[in-house]
């Protein structure tokens, strides 16, 4: 397969069919696993790194799972390239950074990416939409058991899998599932909800992970710990944590539209107000109103039968996206404009949001103009 | 105030930092803090920085400041700058170091999750190799020299056949 061929076809996670989908984004989970007897990606010597590829990348490409992948070397692949498989989650900024030395390996559906040689040997991870982190999981454990069939990889009995960086040592698991919050932001109540889940050993994170900021009320919810808890049972409560998350979120959204009606209506009248008059847009900005029109279309405001146009526009106009879909490199004006351009088109269609029968001002909330 | 690290001198640099919502307080005197970039932020430890104030420090005070990873080469010095281990081997090189390091960054100290099959068989096969050894004294010590011979041979077999696993 092509990266042409994965470009134009939008990753199956993308899909938001799962489980949960207007709170839960997507489920993750990754596994970090190195070779026994092989210096780690980060402190091998260059030809050492060449040999432990040509060693990792038959046995991946073989995988009954990578029928008719797309498999390359990260020197073949374009800055554009490599950006645009970030922004799908596929591989991790630091893998976009390397060059020859490296590759990555992605099934057809785009739910299961295989990085070789990043920080470690081996960084698998599968993918999916909305809340499903046990089967990501399975997934995930099937193709990593068929692969130390084939690969030695570095086990200590006490220390389980051995890592590049300790944080990661014992399962060399990392699960986690990406979240829209919005109604916690707006009513103020999230950063209270991200230090009661720091306290619990697990992380929150931005859109693109470590040192991320949250645009879009997106975040990541991740496992911190890896040495000293099965699998599963990192699995079951990072499960928990983002059940008692969703039924939070749906909580402040029901507070938002009984007591907060009027902000509410602003925010998500504004953001199709912008969204489909504007004519020069940041990807924050985007990011950011087209969290609102999500939120509209979850409470209702819009039809549902809308919804994959703004779930499509999450992904489409960020900034590599953007560029790869007009062929060419743009300014940083150019492609605000390209993006504000592509936004109206999409949403010319799409209906204003239907507030009902006279919704009640809130207290001390503005006055509604009249028409004029 | 002493400082920290060389318990002798006054310190001068007070560090704070919150770490997993604990706070986290390192005092340093000047020539300490020089020595280990705190005034220089881009010199600053990059374990530390990654893993916590003081990874590097634990990592050198367990495996001794001159000492090599024999799989690698890798040295405490260039797991300070990049926080990152060299091989699989470095978890036995600066093992005592790393255990404390790993006992404060995780939720326990022992793997309690998947292991690899290929591990089980290994585990198998270190047990049958102490068998055979501990056969292959007692056949020597008993002058069978004819069975100690036939030991001999199965160990090397096995050997072998771990070296290709």
């Amino acid at each position: 397969m092509k990266i042409e061929t994965v470009l134009a076809h939008p990753s199956d996670w993308l899909r938001g069919d799962g489980p949960h989908h207007q709170i839960v984004i997507s489920s993750r989970v990754r596994f970090a696993r190195n070779l026994r007897t092989r210096a780690f990606p980060g402190w091998a010597k260059k030809a050492e790194r060449s040999q432990i590829l040509e060693e990792i990348k038959p046995r991946v490409d073989e995988l009954p799972e990578m029928q008719d992948a797309f498999s390359e070397y990260m020197q073949e692949l374009t800055a554009l390239d490599k950006q645009v498989l970030v922004e799908r989650h596929l591989i991790s900024r630091e893998q976009a950074a390397k060059n020859a030395g490296s590759a990555v390996v992605i099934n057809r559906k785009q739910t299961l990416s295989i990085m070789i040689n990043e920080e470690d040997h081996l960084r698998m991870q599968a993918l999916r939409s909305g809340l499903q982190l046990k089967n990501v999981f399975k997934l995930l454990d099937k193709v990593d058991s068929a692969l130390e069939q084939k690969l030695d990889f570095a086990f200590h009995p006490r220390l389980g899998y051995l890592t590049a960086c300790p944080t990661n040592v014992g399962t060399g698991m990392r699960a986690s599932a990406m979240v829209h919050l919005p109604a916690l932001v707006l009513s103020e109540q999230i950063n209270q909800i991200i230090q009661a889940v720091n306290k619990i050993g697990l992380a929150v994170r931005g859109l693109y992970g470590e040192g991320t900021e949250a645009m879009g009320n997106l975040f990541q919810v991740s496992n911190q710990t890896t040495l000293g808890e099965k699998e599963d049972e990192i699995i079951t409560r990072l499960n928990q944590v983002i059940e008692k998350l969703i039924e939070h979120e749906q909580n402040a959204r029901q507070l938002l539209l009984q007591k907060r009606l009027g902000t509410l209506l602003d925010q998500i009248g504004r953001a199709f107000g912008i969204l489909t008059h504007a004519h020069s847009m940041t990807s924050k900005e985007a990011l950011n109103l087209l969290s609102f029109m999500k939120l509209g279309v979850d409470l209702g405001f819009f039809p549902d039968d809308h919804r994959p146009v703004i779930d499509e526009l999450f992904m489409e106009t960020q900034p590599a996206h953007l560029q790869k879909s007009s062929q060419q490199k743009l300014q940083v004006e150019e492609r605000d404009a390209l993006r504000a351009g592509i936004i109206r088109e999409k949403l010319k269609t799409f209906p204003e949001p239907d507030i009902g029968p006279n919704p009640e001002p809130e207290d001390g909330g503005s006055e509604k103009p009249d028409d004029e | 105030m002493i400082c920290d690290l060389c318990k002798t001198s006054e310190a001068s640099v007070f560090l704070t930092e919150i770490v997993e919502g604990k706070m986290k307080k390192v005092n340093l005197c000047d020539s300490c803090s020089k020595a280990r970039g705190v005034d220089d932020p881009t010199g600053f430890a990059l374990a530390d920085l990654l893993l916590g104030l003081g990874a590097a420090q634990e990592i050198e005070r367990g495996s001794g400041s001159a000492q090599r990873c024999p799989g690698c080469g890798f040295s405490h010095a260039d797991f300070k700058k990049t926080g990152r281990l060299g091989c699989a081997q470095c978890y036995e090189t600066f093992g005592e170091g790393l255990n404390s390091l790993l006992k404060a960054m995780h939720k326990g100290t022992h793997h309690t999750g998947k292991v690899p099959s290929r591990i089980a068989r290994q585990l198998e096969r270190d047990s049958a190799f102490k068998n055979l050894q501990r056969d292959l004294l007692k056949a020597v010590a008993e002058e069978n020299y004819e069975s100690a011979a036939q030991i001999r041979d199965q160990l090397r077999q096995l050997e072998t056949s771990q070296d290709t696993a």
